[in-house]
This record gives structure tokens, sequence and C-alpha cells, in this order.
């Protein structure tokens, strides 16, 4: 911890004649604020006596400092890497940020008790929960995951495939669009009832009410895009001697994806939001059973620290989505 | 599957392919809110093999119309149209329409645009040489990877050509092609069409509001009348290739074209 602090004085003494003499030896600034603020939060939480106890309170001053520590290297370092330091460039506030929000809450939480246990937990809390529960929460995650990706992998292969169903053909949309624009609207939560009658396991019902919300996005906006198709592109297979499979498959299906990635990510927010009730149809492992759990037993620390996890996989599946987005539509650049 | 086999063949080098259309008394309507909109009136017109015929008149006429039930996209209300005898019901890949637009799908690369006809009738894998003689003989072989939307507005349509060119077709079914292009970039594929044409010797049917454009390019001009649309007047067109728009002759079939269309100046 020490050892973090000297290493603030040592590099905001460095700091200040180099950036009075001009860029001769660039530093990162934000990188010596954001150790200025991490250093605090690490001293705040040994320093200052608990209200409460929370536990794993050393182990998060060590990450913190250490944090704290890295970001002063990293002031020097960083503005020698061109890409890495425009990266510490452009997020520099935001480390700030967050090392001030450490030391606020901190305060708040554990050493002024302003909010109070158990309905607020300081960051340290948080990390406490990691450290004794991860192996249930690591099952969870796994539990989780299973369930989100078969809901969300059917929904969205069975939706696509009746969207361009719908999109192409007059008769499937003569008697599906009714259908569709009726149960559209209605929230895939409210079949809870009747998926227990019709599916053997609680599991096969949570899997289908996720289904349920990812695909009916998708099942729309795939045929509006097919259907939304340039008929000039038709004309031009037709006359190159196309027979309709071809036009469905290399025409209908790639002109109406960027329609059909607009449903995968509204499918994708829906099927999250839905997750943590298709988790309560008698789950017995998974984060929304969790969270569940944890909030009738006032487990307040745990409830966050899962919302954390949460969040991060949401995030990381959206990212991922993306990424496969620009690299099947990088034909659009330019294009409309 | 006949049809298709037909348009394959192989022809021998040298050889041309090309077709003579007959256009016997065709009328054509499009149904607007429940009326008929009449846009072909009893058209009869006979296109020889080889022939390179330009189709003249004001906008909106029904000659795009005429160019759509030649290669079989749509069916005449009335009449009957056949290619070498043959009568034309359905699109084949052997009568090829070329759109004002360019129409490439912005989805894949030129070379596959190219291929798409091949590889819609199963023969690419066999074949994949044609895509590349057809891009080298529009000058894009340098644009095969190339997508779309990287083309300038005269890239693209030498590479709509190129689709359409890789298939040899017999009949070629020009909508105002250069219609959007820029008068310079125009200039050029004018010339580069009357050299595709002569080297090729397929049959040409051009949709055009352009008279000079016309003239440059056909060995025969019709002109049409407004909508309901019928053959007003037909020019031959006499000149050796290339031809040149200073060409006196040239300039007097203009003057007489424009006047039969009451734009005399």
């Amino acid at each position: 911890m020490s050892n973090a602090i000297e290493a603030l004085g040592v590099g905001a003494a460095a700091g200040s004649p180099a950036a009075a003499s001009g860029a001769r030896t660039p530093i990162w600034r934000a990188g010596l604020a954001a150790a200025a603020a991490w250093a605090a939060a690490a001293v705040v939480t040994v320093a200052l006596p608990d209200v409460v106890p929370w536990g794993s309170k050393e182990l998060f001053a060590v990450i913190v400092g250490a944090a704290a520590a890295a970001f002063v290297a990293l002031s020097f370092v960083a503005p020698r890497l061109p890409r890495f330091g425009a990266f510490c460039e452009h997020y520099g506030p935001w480390f700030v940020a967050i090392g001030v929000w450490f030391f606020l809450w901190e305060l708040t939480t554990a050493k002024f008790g302003w909010l109070p246990k158990p309905f607020f937990s300081p960051p340290n809390g948080l990390l406490n929960v990691y450290v004794t529960e991860w192996r249930r929460l690591l099952i969870c995650i796994g539990y989780t995951l299973r369930l989100w990706a078969l809901g969300f992998g059917l929904g969205a292969i069975v939706g696509y495939a009746a969207g361009v169903a719908l999109g192409w053909s007059k008769s499937f949309a003569y008697w599906g669009m009714p259908i569709l624009k009726l149960i559209g609207p209605v929230p895939a939560t409210a079949w809870i009832p009747c998926t227990f009658f019709f599916f053997p396991t609680t599991f096969d019902a949570s899997v289908f009410i996720v289904a349920l919300a990812s695909g009916i996005p998708v099942t729309i906006l795939t045929a509006s895009g097919v259907g939304s198709v340039n008929k000039a592109y038709y004309d031009v297979g037709r006359n190159l001697g196309a027979k309709p499979w071809y036009l469905i498959s290399r025409i209908a299906v790639p002109a109406s994806l960027p329609h059909t990635f607009v449903g995968l990510f509204m499918g994708l927010y829906y099927s999250f939001a839905v997750l943590v009730v298709a988790e309560m149809l008698g789950a017995k492992y998974g984060l929304g059973w969790y969270i569940q759990f944890q909030t009738a037993y006032s487990g307040y620390a745990n409830v966050y620290a899962t919302l954390v996890i949460m969040a991060l996989i949401c995030a990381g599946i959206v990212k991922l989505l993306f990424v496969a987005r620009d690299r099947l539509l990088s034909w659009q650049e330019g294009f409309i | 599957m006949a049809s298709q086999a037909a348009a394959l063949r192989a022809v021998p080098e040298g050889a041309p392919h090309n077709v003579a259309v007959d256009i016997r008394g065709v009328s054509h309507a499009f149904k607007l809110r429940g009326a008929d909109l009449p846009v072909l009136d009893s058209i009869d017109l006979s296109v020889a093999a080889g022939e390179f015929v330009a189709l003249l008149g004001p906008s909106g006429c029904g000659k795009s119309t005429l160019l759509r039930l030649i290669s079989g996209l749509d069916q005449p209300t009335a009449g009957s149209i056949a290619a070498d005898g043959e009568v034309i019901d359905s699109p084949d890949p052997s009568r090829i329409l070329v759109f004002q637009d360019p129409t490439l799908f912005p989805w894949t690369t030129v070379w596959r645009n190219v291929a798409t006809g091949l590889d819609a009738r199963g023969v690419l894998e066999r074949q994949r040489g044609r895509v590349d003689d057809a891009l080298k003989l529009v000058g894009l072989s340098n644009f095969a990877s190339a997508h779309p939307h990287q083309l300038s507005g005269g890239m693209a349509q030498r590479a709509a050509l190129a689709r359409a060119l890789v298939n040899d077709p017999a009949l070629l079914l020009l909508d105002e092609p250069l219609g959007k292009l820029d008068s310079l970039t125009r200039l050029t594929l004018q010339a580069e069409l009357v050299a595709l044409w002569r080297e090729k010797r397929f049959t040409a049917i051009l949709v055009t509001h352009d008279v000079e454009e016309a003239l440059l390019l056909a060995s025969r001009v019709i002109v049409f009348s407004e909508r309901p649309a019928h053959i007003k007047a037909e020019f031959k067109v006499d000149l050796p290739y290339p031809r040149h728009r200073d060409n006196p002759q040239l300039v007097a079939l203009r003057r007489q074209i424009l006047g039969t269309l009451g734009l005399e100046t």
C-alpha cells in the first residue's frame, strides 16, 4: 500500500517538470490522477475503522492499491505505445471516476454507515461474495448460460425460419401475420401458466419462455426485411435462370440480413429480461434463481455481486453480436 | 431445362450466337386500382438475328415494358413474342435484360455478382474461367474482389454488363443502361458497347431517351408514340462503325428523328 503512495509521490514529482518542459517526455496525466484516486480508496479501506465489518477489506485494498501502482507505471509507459496509449488517453477520465467512486462508496457504506447494512454493501463486501461464493456462482453462471444459449438459439433459429417464410410466401403471411401481430405484444412471461401444462419439465418451460421472447422480434424484423427486398434483385435472379430456392437463399436471405440483425439485438435484450423470471420456474441453479434466493434472505451484497456478473455477461454477449454483425454486414459500408 | 441447355450449348469460336425476335400484335395494360392502363398498343416489330435496334420515345411511353415482355419477366396482355420462332413465356438466361440501375447485389463481391447466372444454373464450378473472361472483357479484372459500393457508376454498369455477357446471351436487352451515368463515362461506354456487340454479334435491343446514343449504336431506330405506345416511325442507320457524332448523315438523321418526336429546333 505504502509502495503505491510512494510511487505516486515519485510519479507526481517526475510528472510536473516534464509537463512544464513541454512534450519532451510525455506523461499520461489522467493516469496519475487515477492512481491518486485508487490509492485514496485503498488507504481509506484499511486505515479507517468499519462501522460494520464486511470482510475481504485487506484483499480489496491490495487489489485497488496494485491498480494504483499500475496506473503510475502506465503514466510513463503508455504514451510510448501508440495504440495502447490512445486507449489510455481515451478512457483516462473513466479510470479516475471509478477510483473516486470506490473511495466514496467505501466511505458512505463501511466507514460512516450512511448507507446501512443489509441494503447496501461496500465494494469489499461484493468482493467478499466472490471470494466465499465463487463455486456456487460459477455453477449458476453455467446454468444461466445454458438456459440462455438454448432459449436464444432456438428462438433465433425458429424465428428466423418463420420470418423468411412469412416474408416470402403470401399464404404463410396470410395465416401467420395476424397471429404474429396478436401474440407479438404479449409479454413472454404471460405464457407461464400454459407452459407448465405443455412442457414435461420446468427447464423446458424456461427455455420456451426465453425462446419466445427472443424469437418474436427476429421473426417480425426478418419478415419485414424479406418483404422489402428490392424486387429488381429477384428480376435479375429470375432472368439469369435462378429457381425459387436460389432466390430465397442467395437473394432474400442476404438482402434482409441487416433487418434480421436488428431483430437479433432486440431479441437479445428481451431474452436477458425474461431470463431471471424464467429461472424462477423451479430452477435449482442459475443467476436469476440465486438473486431470488438471496433477496429472500436479505443477502443484498450477494444480489449486487450477481447483478454485476449478469451485467458483464450481457454486455459481453451484445459485444459478440456486434462483432458478428460487423463481419457479416461489412458490405453495407457506404451503402445507403 | 431444354431451353437452358440450348442457352449453354458450346458455340463454335467466331460463330455468332444470336436470335431473331418477332413481336406480333403485342398489347399490354397495367391494372391500376381495378382500371386498365394501356401502355402498349398492338406493336409489330421484327428484329433480325445480330441486329442492333434502338427503341426511342417519350418518357413513360412503355418502351421498358416492351423490353420486360421480350425478356419473358412479364407476359403481354395480347399478342405474342417469339425468339427464333419459339414463343417467349418465361425468363431465360439466353435473353438478358440490363437495367438502368446496375442492380448488383451489394452483399457480395463483383466476381460473385458476375458469377450469379452460372451459379444459379449450377454450372459455375466447371466454368469459373468464364467469369474471369467476362470481367476481363469489361476491364474489371482488378476489381473482382471489390464490393459494389466501392465501384463508380460506370464501373458498376460495366460489372452489370459482365454479369449479362458471362451467360453468352443470344439477345441483350438494354434498358437505358447508360441513363444515369455522367456524360464522359457515357461516351466511353457507348463506344465499348458497340465494340462488344461487333465482337460478339448478339442481337441487341436498346431503350433510350437519347437520340444521339440511338444513332451512334443502332442499325435501326424505332420511334414510339406517347402512351399507349405504337410505332410511329422507323429509321435505318446505314453508317459504318465506329460512328462519329459529327457525321453529317448522322446529324441529318438526328434532326429528322427529333422532328418526329415533335422537338424540332
